[in-house]
């Protein structure tokens, strides 16, 4: 009785766990630019993992199978957005286009390309001269992408 | 049990396919970056349903493995990004 119990669980997991990489495959394919494309890959695949995980934990019944499961459950859940941050903001800093109905970019005036500098908005004016005659600060990424 | 096993390897196979598709499309290197991402994801998911299918536990350690290998690259990908070289998309 109880054996056929977990195996529905687990049965109920590793079908949902399909089912939301799936829904991230059908996003990272489907969705218009960059950022809306990470937006459905790291939450639905991250999930999906965690899900598969949670059942092969079940499956096993077993305390190292667990310990290990659940590694695998905080590694993903640490590292996907830390990667998903970084090549966003690489992305971003290459000039990769975002939709054409993107609502808000907060960065479009503040951040300035050529020195790799970001402005608060509330800098006074000798602040701002200040920062355009200044030549010292070489940025320290590539800006400019050769095509 | 079978069934539901097979069932899950073919919609993790569907999603695969998907986001090969993304990756030979994607516009840009970031795009491609990102879909190779989600695909060393799919293939830990794939790895935890071969552990349950075998009944062995040990692929739960290739999982670790693998998670481990994709952040790097994700990361490293992301530094050549900001300051590598020319590259071509």
């Amino acid at each position: 009785m109880t054996e056929t119990i977990v195996n529905w669980v687990i049965a109920i997991f590793m079908l949902s766990s399909g089912i939301f990489t799936l829904l991230a495959a059908v996003g990272i394919l489907r969705l218009p630019d960059l950022m809306t494309r990470m937006h459905a890959s790291t939450k639905a695949g991250a999930l999906g993992v965690a899900l598969m995980m949670i059942a092969a934990m079940l499956h096993f019944n077993d305390l190292v199978v667990m310990a290990k499961a659940l590694a695998v459950i905080m590694f993903i859940l640490i590292t996907a957005p830390i990667a998903a941050h970084a090549i966003g903001r690489a992305g971003y800093f290459v000039g990769v286009p975002i939709w054409v109905n993107t609502v808000k970019d907060e960065l479009f005036n503040r951040y300035d390309s050529d020195t790799h500098r970001l402005r608060s908005g509330l800098e006074t004016e000798e602040e701002l001269k200040k920062m355009k005659t200044s030549n010292k600060d070489k940025p320290r990424i590539r800006v400019t992408t050769k095509k | 049990m079978e069934i539901v096993i097979l069932i899950s390897f073919a919609l993790l196979s569907l999603s695969m396919l998907l986001i090969f598709i993304r990756l030979l499309m994607g516009p840009t290197l970031p795009d491609r970056v990102v879909a190779l991402e989600l695909l060393a994801t799919v293939i830990v998911a794939i790895t935890g349903t071969y552990a349950i299918f075998t009944d062995r536990s040990s692929f739960i350690d290739v999982a670790i493995v693998v998670a481990l290998t994709a952040f790097l690259a994700a990361i490293g990908f992301a530094r050549f990004l900001e300051r590598g070289g020319p590259r071509d998309d």
